[in-house]
């Protein structure tokens, strides 16, 4: 497995995608899924009318959650949903990235090797032998990983699922050879624009909101829960003094370690933050 | 800071609302430089230093420095380097394009306090473009000032904005002198920083003013060696560059020190600018 | 109450106070009040005097925030909650700008003007008030008038109420800002056991204490009220040293055991000329750089105006939408991000709120309401953060507000 590649937040320097084309000449896109809930695609579907838009400006060639239709690549724009869990998944990116100028990350699976990334903390021979009568038909790698990890990306969105305004608003700016702006900022700058009253500060409910990435609209703040962290660290993540914080005002460590360990509990920032907070507890409260 | 001899100017109604020009000539400068020459229906009245708010639908907004002769309000020039979103697109802008704008903010250059004083301008790469509607003030009014230098500093031979126009300015009384950071075979001038340009000249320095605009550490050297040559810290002049949102002091993005750089900049003496120039991460 | 005087002070008996809400309303107000809502008392529509947060008290603490049942049954001893008049004259998220394609494929451009009714707010404190009239300065006071802010801050119809109560994380004395209300006001209200002492600041506030039941407030009504202003502004000038005994709530009336001061004594050069001192780093290591003590201040005024396209790029909106100094958006720069560092975002956002502040618009930009204190959800406090920038050392963190 190479190094993880810094998460993309601008466009690569290349030739931009054609968007003056039009008609069978629209620039092609291909939308992938590897280990995931489909949830990002289905995101994606749930938007209709700017789908329709979005297939007058590109064709979408492949797209199995949407239709059975293909026309064969390379295209302009793939779209990769889902983690990388088996050997076959760690080729077939490979040729994905061959085949796709501009390579697209989409999700917590995809950006972070998702949910199932908890496998990366177990052994997955003892997973197989709970989960599956005859685990020797089971051909799985001992990790999920991030598609930065096997192959070049060339932007990611995080989100889980991932909001498609967001996604309709990146492939838009790719087409008309403008960089994203996506906000890296805190859950809370989006909270307090929705004027929320702060779930951590009026009801003391532990929140990730604080040190993780905005975008999502502080959903979950909204309906009086705390934030679950879906779209991974904030650009200027300080976790070491929330979870100082949250110690210090009783909140149990194994709840910390819950809510650092979700569906980027893989990512780099958030990994780090679980295991110190495990690697303390142990040394702190011996069981 | 003495405002602006011109009078400063917003959009008549609304601070938000931009105004529409019609792109009269675009020329290539570099390789990723180009200028806009825009006229509108009456005169467009600024102050050399100050910039305007160009906006491109659906892109944004990008400050730009106004780069053309203000005693020539009836056209006026942007010289744009393509660094973002909205000077990517406004590369593709040509003759006869509409543009929107707002504008002109800004302290422009303390040219009104200059007269009989020795002029230096030391600028490095596209700290020209402000700089430029300074060098045709003076020339207008040659017989005003004393000794006038410009010292140029750019990266390579082929990085030198304006340089057609250097020998009018140098035969109409402005001693021009360049330096580069990388030669090549045909170059004959100096090679190095511009502050080398700076040493050898015969300085009066109670009656020297300094502007310069460039790279922030450049105009920190430029401005050291001033000081170094006697010069008072308020006859040397910087032109700062902050994000800009609103460019009419709401937004908050452009403070530098205690300052908004959109309104109580881009201009600023080193004695105000001193105590904030030189903290890292201000 | 026909020939209303400004100056003069009157007398509501709380029976009547439904009067106020109705007569408001008749004159075409949409009246907004403290309300309870999402655990915290917030500012909502407000029909009936039911609706006020009537015998309720909010504790704060840096970093907390709890309702609670108040021993009395007063009917504003809670202090502020986590918004303030900037949500009203100054909303998070506004258009300015509307632009649409054309045919011809040009752009058609139409500033937006704010529809925003007349809006009478109830319970606005004597910070807030402070606040309001810095914004004038930043909105309204230089060669460049946002006519939004003004065509809102128009619209107001201000009934403040003197406090009754300080949270510790109250500082307005210290910012000379409290905890009387002094100004900007058009109905000052002054809570007694049984009615309020009214004060008229305003000819908008005379026509609707003329549809009210007043009588002229008797000597001892007065004298009630002043009282426990009086003794209000006496605790919250006393300071922190005082509340460090191990006394139990009922050491005070208001149940408040420590109470902040912020030195402001040549506090502008302090700040300026300590733009290196070690403790922003102490500060950057607590600090989650999350925005919030941007968000809830009541002055604090950074924007962003965001390009939205709608639909296809042949419509866009400009939206200019609450910032915080905080993020690297703020100080995005195509060479680079000039503020990487928490540190960095750390000392802008203090310096320039008590310092920057002073040179852009003649006035610090703290009003000392407390709620970066209190909605910092790792309980920054400003005011010890300044006392640490004073001391030449560190000082101990176990020794702090805590």
């Amino acid at each position: 497995m190479s190094p993880p590649i810094p998460a993309p937040d601008v466009f690569p320097n290349k030739s931009p995608v054609p968007a003056e084309q039009s008609g069978s000449n629209r620039p092609k896109l291909g939308v992938y899924k590897f280990a995931s809930c489909d949830g990002c695609q289905l995101a994606l579907l749930s938007v209709e009318n700017h789908l329709r838009q979005l297939a007058d400006s590109v064709e979408i060639c492949y797209f199995l959650e949407a239709s059975s239709r293909i026309v064969p690549g390379p295209y302009d724009i793939g779209i990769v949903e889902g983690s990388v869990t088996t050997a076959h998944d760690a080729e077939r990116i490979r040729g994905i990235r061959r085949d796709c100028r501009y390579l697209i990350a989409i999700g917590a699976c995809a950006t972070a090797g998702g949910i199932q990334a908890l496998r990366n903390w177990a052994n997955v021979e003892e997973y197989l032998s709970y989960v599956y009568a005859e685990p020797q038909y089971i051909d799985t790698l001992a990790t999920s990983t991030a598609i930065s990890e096997h192959v070049p990306v060339d932007f990611e969105l995080r989100g889980c699922p991932i909001e498609p305004q967001q996604l309709l608003r990146v492939i838009s700016d790719l087409l008309v050879d403008r960089q994203p702006r996506l906000a890296r900022h805190s859950v809370c700058v989006e909270c307090k624009l929705r004027q929320n009253v702060c779930v951590a500060v009026a009801r003391g409910i532990p929140c990730l909101g604080p040190i993780t990435q905005a975008g999502c609209g502080a959903i979950c703040p909204s309906f009086d829960r705390e934030c679950f962290g879906c779209f991974g660290p904030q650009e200027n993540i300080n976790a070491a003094s929330w979870i100082g914080h949250c110690r210090s005002t009783d909140h149990a460590t194994s709840r910390l370690v819950q809510l650092l360990r979700n569906v980027n509990s893989y990512d780099s920032h958030f990994r780090e933050a679980g295991d110190g907070l495990i690697a303390k507890s142990i040394s702190v409260e011996p069981s | 800071m003495s405002k602006s001899c011109a009078a400063t100017r917003v959009s008549d109604h609304n601070a938000w609302l931009p105004t529409e020009f019609r792109i009269v000539a675009r020329r290539n400068e570099l390789a990723d430089v180009f200028t806009l020459e825009l006229a509108g229906p009456e005169p467009f009245r600024f102050a050399p230093g100050q910039f305007n708010m160009l906006y491109v639908p659906g892109f944004g907004e990008a400050a730009i420095s106004i780069s053309s002769d203000s005693d020539r309000p009836e056209r006026f020039q942007h010289t744009i380097r393509v660094v973002g979103n909205v000077t990517r697109r406004l590369q593709k802008f040509s003759s006869g394009d509409r543009l929107f704008l707002r504008g002109p903010f800004g302290t422009g250059w303390p040219i009104d306090r200059c007269p009989s004083r020795d002029v230096v301008i030391a600028c490095g790469g596209l700290g020209l473009a402000p700089l430029r509607p300074v060098i045709y003030y003076l020339l207008h009014r040659r017989s005003q000032f004393g000794a006038i230098h410009l010292l140029y500093g750019a990266r390579t031979p082929r990085d030198l904005l304006y340089a057609e126009e250097f020998a009018v300015w140098q035969s109409q009384g402005i001693e021009v002198r360049v330096t580069i950071d990388r030669g090549d075979e045909s170059w004959r001038g100096a090679i190095g920083v511009v502050t080398q340009l700076m040493k050898p000249l015969r300085w009066r320095p109670e009656s020297t003013m300094v502007l310069t605009c460039g790279p922030e550490v450049m105009m920190r050297f430029v401005a050291q060696e001033a000081l170094a040559q006697q010069v008072r810290p308020d006859h040397v002049f910087l032109s700062m560059e902050r994000n800009m949102n609103c460019a009419v002091g709401w937004c908050g993005h452009c403070q530098l020190g205690p300052s908004f750089v959109c309104k109580d900049g881009p201009v600023y003496t080193y004695a105000q600018i001193e105590p904030f120039l030189y903290v890292e991460d201000l | 109450m026909a020939d209303i005087d400004i100056g003069k002070r009157y007398w509501l008996a709380k029976p009547a106070f439904q009067n106020l809400l109705d007569a408001l309303r008749e004159l075409g107000y949409q009246v907004v009040g403290p309300t309870i809502r999402d655990e915290a008392i917030i500012y909502g529509p407000i029909e009936r005097v039911a609706e006020l947060p009537i015998g309720w008290w909010d504790d704060q603490e840096g970093g907390r925030y709890r309702l609670r049942q108040a021993p009395t049954d007063a009917w504003f001893e809670f202090v502020v909650g986590p918004q303030s008049l900037k949500h009203y004259t100054f909303p998070p998220r506004q258009t300015v700008l509307e632009g649409n394609q054309q045919a011809d494929g040009q752009w058609k451009l139409t500033a937006i003007k704010p529809e925003s009714p007349p809006t009478a707010i109830l319970g606005v404190r004597a910070c807030d008030l402070a606040a309001l009239v810095i914004q004038d300065r930043v909105f309204l006071g230089s060669q460049y008038r946002d006519e939004s802010f003004a065509a809102r801050r128009e619209r107001l119809f201000l009934v403040a109420a003197n406090c009754q109560r300080a949270a510790p994380t109250c500082f307005c004395k210290s910012m000379n800002c409290g905890p009387r209300v002094t100004q900007a006001f058009d109905m000052a209200l002054t809570e007694g056991a049984d009615g309020f002492v009214v004060e008229v600041g305003s000819a908008a506030g005379a026509a609707v204490a003329e549809r009210l039941p007043l009588k002229l407030a008797s000597q001892s009504q007065v004298t009630q009220v002043e009282q426990r202003l009086a003794a209000l502004i006496e605790q919250m000038s006393q300071g922190s040293e005082s509340q460090t005994s191990a006394e139990p709530d009922s050491a005070h009336h208001n149940g408040c055991r420590s109470q902040r001061q912020l030195d402001t004594a040549g506090l502008r050069d302090l700040l300026f000329g300590n733009l290196n001192h070690p403790h922003w780093d102490e500060v950057a290591s607590r600090c989650l750089s999350c925005g919030n003590c941007t968000m809830v201040c009541p002055t604090c005024f950074c924007s962003t105006v965001e390009e939205v396209p709608l639909l296809d790029d042949s419509q866009v909106l400009r939206e200019r939408v609450w910032a915080s100094c905080f993020t690297s958006e703020h100080s995005y720069m195509a060479s680079g991000v000039v503020r990487q560092t928490t540190r960095s975002r750390y000392r802008q956002w203090l310096t320039h709120k008590l310092a920057g502040w002073i040179d852009q618009f003649g006035v610090s930009g703290c009003v000392g309401c407390g709620r970066c204190i209190t909605w910092c959800p790792v309980g920054i406090d400003i005011t010890a953060e300044v006392a640490a920038l004073r001391s030449p050392q560190e000082i101990d963190r176990s020794n702090g507000h805590e």
